[in-house]
């Protein structure tokens, strides 16, 4: 997985990201790092989902700030269209971004309170100079909102007055406003109603259909998950540990630590919940700032061996089709 | 049977209106049972809840109508002092959020002895010891140590744990349990919510759990409430309900969640629109403005629970 290949959009190799734990104010030490990211490689090609599951803290979202150069890593590179984005200055960061954007999870803390909802959705259009006159950019306001289902009359009203699914979709405009390719979505259901998920869901497979974008979808919800992703890569505590076809994934994961989160989930089914596992591993995450030696997983793993403890196991492909496996037990 | 609540009406009130949090509902739980109270948000699915234990905030809300009989007797029509022998005694509640609901200035074993003192008479010593007893039962290592912690010492799902144990602590005869583990990662609820139900069969205790995840439903409870704006739009036996969903509402929700069972790329059918203000419900049946099978008479007046089936009963008019 380390050659580049000029095929993908995004390239991520060897990602690596540790956040400095310092204490005291006069005398200050550092106490150590907290690993955020430790060794994440993926592709993502044009028009592909990439989803990317896993607990809270695991570096989903860290991942994602990486790849965006809102944070700068430790080490490893990204790739986008096989140039190296790799702690490239804020002037060339900036141009990035009309290529590259990100919904976040949170529709009412990420809207600004005091822009009107044409200010925020056209600010992207004014920064990178993208339409000229006030008619062109009003105009293209009204097609963006148009586009994720809002009246365009509304334009001038503020994001308080609308609800949560509603925010959402002005989030989705202010993205897709610079035409990019590539989108992260960070959580961009999880705070939302059940009912209003799935229209959520369904507009972002349009415009992605209509615009073949790249998605690296971020969530916790496996269901959600699957059903958006085209690939998927589950993540323990900064490590990607199995990366798979989103089909093979779910009928033949293979990690212990994949199989959990499957078996943890519950199915809207009483007949089937009746004969089903569900809590497959017990304890909680084990701290970043102080992580297992060995494989990650093994404090929690149901069927840890003597190895697991001592030697850190690597990504590697099984049946060569593509569904890779970091477990020393898998073969 | 433990708790019957009939037309239970809870209203607020607001500087536009009176706002109908929870109009006129009505069921029945036995001892050791599971029921669910399903719902999005603003449906009024915790304030029902908190209306059992009289934890209405008053003004500006108000429980304007109905009954809670809860062993034999009208909580309604106790006093103040007669209410607090029975919350979290006879009938305890688990919050949601597990960083928010604990008290961070006193140590968890203050906390969790607390409720044994009052209402169990213990002295110190044996609330202690009856206190490392209910946290080894909910798993959570190191007990005896761990008295001496505070909150912030414990990650959320060790919480969740913790204040578990202090619904448990005086072995109630009803546990509420409002969304116990939205907050919580998905292996650390399924073992959160495992254990919780071990433990309710192992005393005979009957459960309410809130939810908006029917996965949870379907797995945890015996029968099942649906709520949309207030009122209770379905009500039936787990398995029936999934087997046949009646109302138009409860079908929009099964239909627009991806499930793991299912084929993928299925298009999801979502629920067009958005919950109502509940200060400005639409006029007849609230659902009628998202719902794909409205009527005429949807639009007029306002359906009533009846029941379509056995033990199966839905308010919506395409049943009259």
């Amino acid at each position: 997985m380390n050659n580049v290949n000029t095929n993908a959009l995004i390239q991520v190799r060897e990602l690596t990201k540790f956040f400095p734990i310092y204490r005291g104010a006069i005398f200050r030490r550092k106490l150590g790092d907290l690993r955020a990211l430790d060794g994440v490689s993926f592709d993502i090609s044009r028009g592909e989902t990439l989803g990317l599951v896993g607990e809270s803290g695991c570096g989903k979202t860290t991942t994602g700030r990486t790849i965006l150069q809102l944070e700068h890593p430790t080490s490893g590179k990204v790739f986008f269209e096989g140039r190296d984005i790799t702690g490239i200055g804020k002037y060339e960061a900036r141009r990035l971004r009309k290529h590259m954007q990100i919904i976040y999870q949170d529709p009412f803390g990420s809207l600004n309170p005091r822009m009107t909802v044409r200010d925020i959705v056209g600010e992207p259009l004014l920064i990178h100079e993208l339409t000229k006159g006030r008619g062109e950019y009003r105009d293209r306001i009204d097609s963006l909102l148009k586009m994720v289902g809002l009246n365009p009359a509304m334009a001038a009203r503020y994001p308080h007055e609308f609800s949560g699914g509603e925010r959402q979709r002005i989030g989705i405009a202010r993205a897709l406003a610079v035409n990019p390719g590539f989108i992260i979505c960070d959580e961009p259901v999880s705070a939302l109603d059940v009912s209003i998920q799935a229209q959520i869901i369904n507009l972002l497979e349009e415009i992605q259909e209509k615009f073949g974008l790249a998605y690296l979808f971020i969530a916790h919800d496996l269901a959600v998950v699957r059903h958006i992703s085209n690939r998927i890569a589950v993540m323990y505590l900064g490590e990607i540990v199995e990366i798979a076809d989103r089909k093979d994934l779910y009928r033949e994961p293979m990690h212990p630590y994949t199989k959990a989160l499957l078996a943890a989930i519950p199915i809207p089914d009483p007949e089937m919940e009746y004969s089903r596992e569900h809590s497959m591993i017990k304890g909680e995450v084990p701290s970043l700032f102080d992580t297992p030696p060995g494989c990650k997983f093994h404090t929690r793993c149901p069927i840890m061996q003597k190895i697991c403890r001592e030697s850190r196991p690597v990504l590697k492909n099984m049946h060569g089709n593509e569904h890779m496996v970091a477990c020393h037990l898998v073969i | 049977m433990l708790l019957q609540v009939r037309n239970l009406s809870t209203y607020f009130l607001a500087d536009n209106g009176v706002v109908k949090a929870v109009d006129d509902i009505s069921y029945d739980l036995e001892e050791g049972e599971t029921l669910s109270i399903v719902g999005e948000s603003g449906c009024g699915k915790t304030v029902s809840a908190l209306s059992l234990l009289r934890l209405i905030p008053d003004p500006p809300g108000k429980i304007v109508n109905g009954k809670i009989i809860f062993e034999g007797r009208d909580l309604l029509t106790l006093s103040e002092d007669e209410i607090c022998d029975i919350r979290g005694n006879r009938m305890a509640m688990i919050f949601q959020e597990p960083m928010t609901s604990l008290n961070p200035v006193l140590t968890i074993g203050h906390q969790v002895m607390e409720p044994l003192m009052l209402h169990k008479g213990m002295n110190r010593k044996e609330a202690l010891k009856e206190c490392i007893e209910l946290l080894k039962g909910m798993q959570i290592p190191d007990a005896r140590t761990m008295v001496g912690a505070y909150p912030h010492q414990f990650s959320g799902g060790m919480r969740q744990r913790v204040m578990v144990s202090m619904g448990l602590s005086c072995n109630p005869r009803l546990i509420i349990a409002d969304e116990p583990t939205t907050a919580l990662d998905v292996t650390i609820q399924a073992e959160l919510l495992d254990l919780m139900k071990k433990l309710t069969r192992d005393h005979f205790t009957a459960l309410i759990i809130i939810t908006h995840n029917l996965g949870i439903v379907a797995r945890y409870a015996d029968k099942v409430i649906v709520m949309y704006a207030g009122r209770i739009v379905e009500k039936a036996l787990t398995r029936e309900l999934y087997r046949s969903p009646l109302h138009p509402y409860t079908i929009g929700l099964m239909e627009s969640v991806p499930r793991l069972d299912q084929d993928i790329k299925q298009k999801l059918r979502p629920i067009e629109g958005q919950p109502p203000d509940l200060a400005y419900l639409p006029s007849g049946c609230s659902f009628h403005p998202r719902c794909r099978r409205a009527m005429e008479r949807c639009r007029r007046e306002s359906p009533t629970l009846r029941e379509v089936s056995d033990n199966h009963e839905a308010a919506c008019w395409i049943y009259e």
